[in-house]
C-alpha cells in the first residue's frame, strides 16, 4: 500500500478502530497534513460515541417478556385464526356499537366514533414530520392559541404538560369533518411526540368522559366537553396517556 | 438447542437498541423486535451452527424494517417545501434531539449501515452481509450518511456528494 496515498473508506475503518495496526501510522501522517480530513474523522467519532449516549439507554430496559418466549412452535394456523376472530370480534362490536349509537343519535353517534379515528389519523401524517411538524412553533404560543381559537369559533388554550416532560412544538390548523380543527403537538426529551387534537364540532353539546381507542400502535383518549370534542393521542402505553389525558382535561376544566 | 435460545434471548437488548434507534417510536420498535424474534423462534432450526448469529438475526430485522417501510410508504403524506417552516426556538437545540432528528432524516439504508457500525460496532463486512449489500455500498453510504449528520449538526445545507480522497 502507498503510504502516501489515503483512502476515505481508510480514514472511516481509522475512525471506526477497524484499520490494520500497521496502517495506523500512514493515516496519522496523512491526518497530520490534512486537517480538514482530521476534523471529519473526530466529528464521525463524536457521531460514534453520541450515538451510543443516546440509544445505550435501551441496552439496560426490562426486556418484555412476550420478546423471549418462544413462539407455541406447531399452532401458526391457530394463531392466524385467533387474530381472524379477534379482528371479527372487533369489526363486529363496532358496528353493533355505531348500530346502537346511532339508533339514539346518529349526528353524535358519527362524531364520537369520527373524532379518534380523525385524530389518530392527523397524528400519524403530522407527529413523524422532521422539517414541518407545526404550522406555527411554540416561540408564538400566544398567537398560536389566538389564531386557532378564532378559527375555531370557541376559546382554546395550549395546555403545558412540562410537568411530565412534554414540551409544547407547535400547533396547526387542520380540516375536520364539521369545520376547522386545532392540532398541538408536543414532544419529550426522547423525541416522543404527543398530539391534542380539538374539534368544534360537537353537535350535541353532551359531555362524555373519558374514553380510549386503539387505533393499530396509537392510543387515543378522547372525551367530548361541551361544544369542543378533544382527543389525546401518542404511540404510549395507555397509563402514561391516561397520566396525559388527565393532566389536559385538569388545566382546561380549570379554564373554565 | 439450548445454548443457541439462551444465545438468541441475549441478543434483544441489542436488537432493541438498534430498532429504537431506527424508527424514533418506541411502541414501532418493540413491534419490529417482537416479530424479529418471533420469526427468528422459527428459523433457529435452521440457522446454520457456526455461522455468526448476529448478521443472521439483524438481517432478518432488517428484511422486516424494509418491508414495513414499503407498506408505510403508501400512507404517509408528504408536504410540500411551500408549508411555513416553523422557527426553532432556543429551548428547541439540545445536542442529542438534534441529533436523533438529523438521524431521522438520513436515508433509511445510510441510517441502518451508520448504526449497525456505531452502535453495533459491526465490522463493514458483517455490515454488507447483515444487509446483503455489496461491501462498496456499505461503504458509500457511511460515507454520505456521517457527512449528512455533520452537515445537519452543524446546522449548513448538506454538501455536493464527497469527492473520493485518493
Amino acid at each position: 500500500m502507498n503510504p502516501q496515498l489515503v483512502r476515505e473508506a481508510e480514514l472511516h475503518a481509522y475512525a471506526d478502530g477497524l484499520l490494520a495496526r500497521a496502517r495506523g501510522a500512514d493515516v496519522e501522517a496523512w491526518l497530520a497534513r490534512h486537517p480538514a480530513d482530521m476534523e471529519r474523522l473526530q466529528a464521525w467519532r463524536l457521531q460514534n460515541r453520541q450515538l451510543r449516549a443516546l440509544f445505550d439507554p435501551v441496552l439496560g430496559e426490562p426486556v418484555p417478556p412476550a420478546m423471549s418466549a418462544p413462539p407455541h412452535w406447531a399452532s401458526p394456523p391457530w394463531r392466524l385464526a385467533q387474530r381472524l376472530a379477534a379482528a371479527l370480534l372487533i369489526a363486529l362490536t363496532g358496528a353493533a356499537a355505531g348500530w346502537i349509537l346511532r339508533g339514539a343519535s346518529p349526528r353524535a353517534a358519527q362524531y364520537a366514533q369520527g373524532l379518534p379515528h380523525q385524530a389518530a389519523l392527523a397524528h400519524a401524517v403530522y407527529s413523524p414530520e422532521v422539517r414541518h411538524p407545526v404550522e406555527v412553533g411554540a416561540d408564538q404560543e400566544e398567537h398560536l392559541v389566538k389564531w386557532l381559537s378564532k378559527r375555531l369559533g370557541a376559546p382554546l388554550r395550549a395546555p403545558h404538560l412540562g410537568t411530565l416532560g412534554y414540551e409544547l412544538v407547535g400547533g396547526r390548523l387542520l380540516p375536520g369533518e364539521s369545520g376547522p380543527v386545532a392540532q398541538f403537538m408536543y414532544q419529550d426529551a426522547g423525541g416522543q411526540r404527543l398530539t391534542l387534537y380539538v374539534s368544534s364540532g360537537q353537535p350535541n353539546n353532551r359531555d362524555t368522559g373519558f374514553r380510549f381507542a386503539q387505533e393499530g400502535q396509537l392510543g387515543v383518549f378522547y372525551w367530548i366537553d361541551g361544544k369542543l370534542g378533544y382527543a389525546l393521542s401518542a404511540g404510549v402505553s395507555k397509563n402514561e396517556l391516561a397520566k396525559v389525558a388527565a393532566a389536559v382535561y385538569e388545566q382546561l376544566d380549570a379554564a373554565h | 438447542m439450548q445454548d443457541d435460545s439462551a444465545e438468541l434471548v441475549a441478543c434483544i437488548p441489542r436488537l432493541r437498541r438498534y430498532a429504537r434507534a431506527l424508527m424514533r417510536d418506541v411502541a414501532g420498535a418493540d413491534d419490529l423486535v417482537q416479530d424479529t424474534m418471533e420469526r427468528a423462534w422459527r428459523r433457529l432450526a435452521s440457522w446454520r451452527r457456526g455461522a455468526a448469529m448476529r448478521p443472521w438475526l439483524f438481517g432478518i430485522m432488517h428484511n422486516l424494517h424494509v418491508d414495513r417501510l414499503r407498506k408505510a410508504g403508501l400512507s404517509t403524506v408528504e408536504l410540500d417545501e411551500d408549508t411555513p417552516q416553523p422557527v426553532a426556538a432556543a429551548h428547541d437545540t439540545l445536542e442529542l434531539r438534534d441529533l436523533q432528528t438529523a438521524l431521522a432524516s438520513l436515508a433509511p439504508g445510510q441510517r441502518e449501515v451508520l448504526l449497525l457500525v456505531a452502535l453495533e460496532e459491526m465490522s463493514y463486512e458483517e455490515v454488507a452481509a447483515t444487509l446483503a449489500i455489496p461491501l462498496g455500498t456499505v461503504m458509500s453510504r457511511l460515507s454520505r450518511g456521517r457527512e449528512k449528520l455533520r452537515a445537519q449538526m452543524e446546522g449548513r445545507p448538506v454538501a455536493a456528494p464527497l469527492k473520493v480522497v485518493k
